[in-house]
């Protein structure tokens, strides 16, 4: 009874200190994995969140947060504090959005990578980023000497393993008898592990180094061995102008401004988007001349015909590892399948971490 | 010719009272640069600092956050007292609560979606347990093979971490994660239980508030604590009073290994839920800061890990209001133990200037 009393007693204070954090502006909050000078995926949602400050609209953004208890406390604390918008930027923060999107229904959060949207006021949102892979994949195939691709991955998701399909699939129409090695590193970002990675790669006979983590220190190792590399998230270049082929950046800023602007104006409402080259979500850094004019066309008309819906990254006949048949010839995966991949195609070397 | 030259004498007489107010010196001169440098990056220091230090705490949710990142370090800090006290520097506290927390939870694995009472005690004991097993081999190393402890123990934290990793890709993996590198939500019965509705602070405290009494009771009224005690101040004392020097060093290892592991076990089974990665932003490093701000007693580290637990939370709200980087958390953790070492230093030992004559010498 007494214990029953006290509870409610507290939940009561908590509450009611809840709603005294006076309503002012509208505040739109970021959370990032990183730290926003990674020049890679943090980098690019702060270039986001800029957009959205040259939009007329106020933000916040907290850096380096670690997945884990940390995680819920800084979403909590934003919402808690005014901001009427959250953007939670990386796959881990999947469930504390959701635990505190429940407290606090009236804030809007947006999810990147996650599939989870268990309460109305939670959407998620992500890049069809192997929609350029497709791109490098092409390219790749086109300039290997060696017939082996390095590829430095983080973690063992559907997104970075459709990434590495993606690339193997369009390397391979070009050229049947390509190796991709992969060196798991299970990090995000970490230069000393990525570096490591990309020299593991080079000694064992890749001539093209490709990420799918958020440091410049592949791409700058590249560079010193002399080979070639594509930078990730955003424009590497001047971190190895004579290596880096192009890059896949991630435009976020029209999303996070059209997202904002809806949420001010009392119009957003939930929504899951998976937007790619069309939408200019994902877009490709201009064209090292280095791989030859005659590359840099394809590369172009590729790149023209994946945003048209010409082409597609995955149609068939795709094959696994094994050899069993995965998508038939003539079809395309469909998005079901796209999220959910989690076996490696024909032509990668190794197995996925279990 | 003259020329001044600098003595240090160590000091005979350094009284009590003194030796528990430094900390409080080492606060204030901290606060006092954090405003400095708050002020050099253009800042009001005084606004900087209220955002850094009061603000987290101003409201209920704020201060059982604070709390809930005590907890870890007050238990962790309370188990490496008993090492430091007896001159064993256990550096690995880290790896100890890493692994405490495999073996916890693997055992909240093994009971998934079974009901109990027991199952948490079980996770609890079985957290200590790892705990102590993986100090017990730095321990063990020293006592019987001459080994460096704190080699030893620190290289271990990488070792538990690697365990870790293993465990949370492959084996253990959430069949439903998408292969993220984490386990399965643990079951209802295998969470600490909430004290309050709303509120993420859990039933793990009284772990910590049970080991501070009990770590006092045993240091300062037992044989056990005197020994502790003595080997601290002098070893050859030690021996020559023929306290059992391995076995000592054997049961403060195990007692330290226990609280990380329970410390692990209250992260995964309070706010966390589940294994992955990253359970810990180091506890079992910061919480070194903790004991030695704390005095290794075991009141004072009580107050000390509420300090260092709102370093934390302070750089998470100047971020927020300020938008001044989270590092500055780091920054003040360096200056609190700075400026307590370098008050320390003054402590024990006393500075003269002394004119003296170098032709004397030549003589």
């Amino acid at each position: 009874m007494y214990k029953n009393f006290l509870r409610y007693l507290i939940s009561a204070i908590f509450l009611i200190t809840f709603s005294i954090s006076a309503k002012a502006d509208f505040k739109v909050g970021f959370v990032y994995i990183g730290p926003t000078g990674d020049h890679g995926w943090t980098y690019q949602h702060d270039e986001g969140r800029k957009a959205v400050e040259a939009a007329g609209i106020k933000t916040t953004y907290v850096e380096s947060v670690k997945y884990g208890a940390d995680a819920e406390r800084v979403i909590r604390q934003l919402a808690q504090s005014g901001h009427d918008l959250i953007f939670t930027t990386s796959f881990g923060y999947m469930d504390a959005t959701n635990k505190v999107a429940k407290d606090f229904p009236n804030v809007k959060f947006e999810h990147a990578t996650g599939y989870k949207r268990e309460h109305s006021n939670v959407s998620t949102y992500s890049a069809r980023f192997y929609q350029g892979r497709t791109i490098l994949g092409h390219i790749a195939g086109k300039l290997t000497k060696t017939n082996t691709i390095g590829y430095i991955a983080s973690f063992p998701i559907p997104e970075v393993i459709r990434g590495i399909n993606a690339m193997t699939l369009a390397a391979q129409k070009v050229n049947p008898n390509i190796k991709t090695k992969i060196v798991w590193v299970f990090s995000w970002y970490d230069p000393g592990k990525e570096a490591e990675a990309a020299q593991a790669l080079i000694d064992q006979g890749a001539d093209i180094i490709m990420q799918h983590t958020d440091s410049t220190a592949p791409v700058q190792t590249a560079e010193k061995a002399g080979i070639w590399s594509f930078g990730q998230a955003s424009d590497m270049q001047r971190f190895a102008p004579k290596s880096i082929l192009t890059s896949i950046i991630d435009d976020w800023a029209p999303y996070y401004v059209e997202r904002a602007i809806a949420a001010r104006d009392g119009t957003w409402s939930q929504q899951d988007t998976w937007h790619g080259l069309k939408e200019g979500m994902v877009a490709m850094s201009p064209y090292n001349k280095g791989m030859g004019a005659d590359l840099v066309k394809e590369a172009e008309q590729l790149q023209k015909d994946l945003a048209s819906g010409k082409i597609h990254s995955f149609t068939g006949p795709i094959y696994d590892q094994k050899g069993n048949i995965l998508v038939a010839e003539g079809k395309v995966a469909d998005d079901g399948m796209l999220l959910g991949m989690n076996v490696y195609v024909k032509g990668v070397e190794g197995d996925i971490p279990k | 010719m003259e020329d001044l030259l600098i003595k240090i004498e160590k000091r005979n007489d350094v009284p009590t009272t003194l030796y528990f107010f430094t900390p409080f010196i080492a606060i204030i001169l901290t606060i006092i640069g954090g405003g400095i440098i708050f002020y050099t990056l253009g800042f009001n220091p005084i606004e900087a600092l209220k955002f850094y230090f009061i603000t987290p705490i101003s409201n209920l949710y704020g201060f059982s956050e604070l709390l809930l990142k005590a907890t870890p370090l007050c238990l962790i800090a309370i188990g490496l007292s008993f090492c430091f006290k007896s001159n064993n520097w256990n550096i690995g506290a880290e790896g100890q609560l890493t692994f405490g927390a495999i073996v916890g939870g693997g055992v909240a694995l093994l009971f998934y979606n079974q009901e109990g009472f027991y199952i948490l005690p079980l996770i609890i004991i079985a957290g200590a347990i790892g705990g102590m097993i993986f100090a017990l081999i730095p321990a063990i190393l020293k006592t019987y093979f001459n080994t460096n402890e704190i080699l030893v123990s620190l290289m271990l934290v990488y070792v538990s971490k690697l365990i870790l990793d293993y465990l949370v890709v492959g084996p253990w993996s959430n069949p439903e994660g998408f292969n993220f590198p984490e386990t399965r939500q643990f079951s209802d019965s295998a969470r600490m239980p909430l004290l309050f509705e709303g509120l993420r602070i859990h039933a793990g405290i009284f772990i910590a508030l049970a080991a501070v009494f009990v770590s006092w009771f045993v240091l300062y009224k037992t044989y056990l604590g005197f020994q502790i005690k003595v080997s601290g101040l002098s070893l050859k004392t030690a021996k020559y009073a023929g306290f059992k020097g391995k076995t000592m060093i054997l049961i403060v290892f195990m007692i330290s290994g226990a609280c990380a592991g329970m410390a692990g076990v209250g992260e995964i089974t309070g706010p966390i839920g589940q294994l992955h990665r990253m359970i810990s932003p180091d506890y079992g490093f910061t919480a070194i800061i903790v004991a030695f701000l704390g005095r290794l007693n075991p009141f004072g580290i009580i107050f000390a890990s509420l300090v260092v637990s709102l370093t934390y939370l302070g750089a998470e709200t100047t971020q927020i209001f300020l938008q001044i980087p989270q590092y500055t958390g780091q920054v003040f953790q360096g200056m609190i133990l700075f400026f307590l070492l370098a008050s320390d230093y003054l402590l024990f030992f006393k500075i003269k200037f002394q004119n003296f004559n170098k032709n004397e010498l030549r003589h």
